[in-house]
């Protein structure tokens, strides 16, 4: 017997949509809609895109040492934040592996919503339960329904339906009304949105929203080979608690002065690995051909040694090519390497391909 | 008159003297996506019932098509290298994967009809 899957509050909605529902981290989530992958992701792209993503969760952080918290469990500076700040983070641990990793924005001068991955929401609460004791920190799990519209129109069908969004850029927060949560962000490497709300105001929003012919329900199988062309880690697969930031090719995500001096939980751990160099390195992988290499495939040089495994690969129906990103061995992690996977026993040439496949298109500040 | 068969795995087999021609249900296509890469086997290679004969790859996975009955690939549909939707298009006519000729005609009587296949998928 299979554990019984959570199901999404606006579960009816996507059937009527004519949802194909599969398990994704313990949800029953939509995969795809009648139109299909390609199309669902092709229209993201030139259109917009509405994507349930309420099996991720939202968790406001409060209190006098709210920040103090944050700089603990994360490489982050939370005092540094401007207010409505967005910024991608990491949850370490103390060997400096991913637990998650997180954005957490910045509501007000005590008040943080940090937004956790769906299969790691609890174990992110309880950790982060643990770091709390014995500081003035409220920890409060949300139950939203939560939607990203992802695409190049997104802001007009916002606008279209009484939502201005110009005075927000990328990497933007705020709570827009009580009980809703907006931020300029998402995981399709397109300029959109993300909003947070209750059930019965998010069933009112989709009811105005869904009447505009640009937008189209978009599920999880699209919003995966959208985040592969944008280079996205997909935690789980790309990242690990067995990975660290150094390896994973993320230490954008972490300020240069914490690198050097920063306290956070892991933060010898990685110290220590990038004074030695981590051993490998994510890279994007393009395949010769058309064949896709996926998530699980080992990488090998022209010697037929193993050096590295490709962690998420797929079709990228942007890029017309397939797209893969995996781990490989530090001295072959140069753009233009050529190493090969073995696709069931064929020898499939890859390249070691910069990130992202498809160029993002944020709308920044 | 050519004859048609399935198999529970979603096969179609149309018999035309010795030769089968084997493709996908439009079930099947249905079901797996779309199309970005079919395979194709080597022509010459002798392929028993149950062997997988090539992998077809939709945008969200890998999956194989078994080889329904004893034979030698004779022919392979070129068409779905340059153009894998054609799978998605028209499974069950012009997206049809390979040709074989039959080993063993005894095997085709395990197969279902169109009307077996239907109650199986219903």
């Amino acid at each position: 017997m299979t554990k019984t899957l959570r199901r999404l509050q606006l579960e009816d909605l996507h059937s009527q949509a004519g949802a194909r529902f599969g398990a994704f981290a313990g949800w029953n989530m939509p995969v795809s809609y009648p139109a299909g992958v390609m199309k669902e992701h092709l229209h993201t792209r030139e259109h917009v895109g509405i994507f349930d993503i309420s099996h991720m969760k939202l968790i406001r952080i409060s209190g006098s040492d709210a920040a103090d918290l944050l700089d603990h469990a994360c490489p982050i500076e939370a005092r540094a934040l401007r207010s409505e700040q967005s910024k991608y983070t990491l949850l370490l641990s103390e060997r400096a592996g991913i637990i998650d990793d997180l954005i957490v924005t910045r509501l007000g001068d005590e008040r943080f919503m940090v937004v956790a991955n769906a299969g790691n929401a609890a174990t992110d609460e309880a950790h982060l339960r643990d770091l709390a004791l014995g500081l003035d920190v409220n920890i409060e799990p949300l139950d939203r329904v939560f939607l990203a519209i992802q695409g190049p129109e997104a802001s007009a069908v916002l606008a279209g339906i009484g939502i201005e969004t110009e005075d927000m850029f990328f990497m933007q927060g705020r709570e827009i009304r009580d009980d809703w949560f907006m931020s300029r962000s998402g995981y399709t490497g397109e300029d959109g949105f993300e909003i947070g709300l209750p059930e019965h105001e998010a069933r009112q929003l989709l009811g105005r929203l869904m009447a505009d012919e640009r937008i189209m329900w978009i599920g999880l199988a699209a919003r995966d080979s959208l985040r592969l062309e944008a280079g996205l880690c997909l935690h789980g697969n790309d990242i690990t608690p067995d990975i660290d930031p150094a390896s994973a090719a993320l230490m954008w995500a972490i300020p240069k002065d914490l690198r050097a001096s920063g306290k956070f939980l892991g933060s010898g751990a990685l110290r220590k690995i990038i004074a030695e160099g981590p051993n490998e390195k994510r890279v994007g992988l393009k395949p010769d051909g058309r064949q896709p290499v996926r998530g699980g495939t080992l990488v090998f040089d022209e010697d037929g040694e193993v050096i590295g495994r490709v962690t998420s690969g797929g079709f990228g129906p942007s890029a017309g090519f397939p797209v893969a990103t995996g781990f490989v061995a530090s001295d072959r992690a140069a753009i233009g390497t050529m190493l090969y996977a073995d696709v069931r026993g064929t020898k499939v040439p890859v390249a070691v391909h910069s990130l992202p496949f498809t160029l993002h298109r944020y709308r920044k500040g | 008159m050519s004859k048609l068969y399935f198999t529970q795995d979603h096969e179609w087999i149309r018999v035309d003297g010795e030769i089968a021609t084997v493709g996908i249900t439009e079930y099947a296509q249905d079901q797996l996506g779309d199309m970005v890469f079919v395979g194709a086997p080597d022509i010459g290679s002798a392929m028993s019932a149950g062997d997988v004969a090539v992998v077809v790859e939709s945008v969200k996975a890998a999956s194989d098509v078994y080889s329904p009955i004893d034979g030698e690939i004779v022919e392979v549909n070129e068409q779905l290298s340059s153009a894998p939707d054609l799978l998605n298009r028209s499974p069950e006519t012009d997206g049809w994967l390979w040709k074989m000729k039959i080993a063993n005609t005894a095997q085709l009587e395990g197969l279902m009809d169109a009307v077996g296949y239907k109650s199986h998928i219903a």
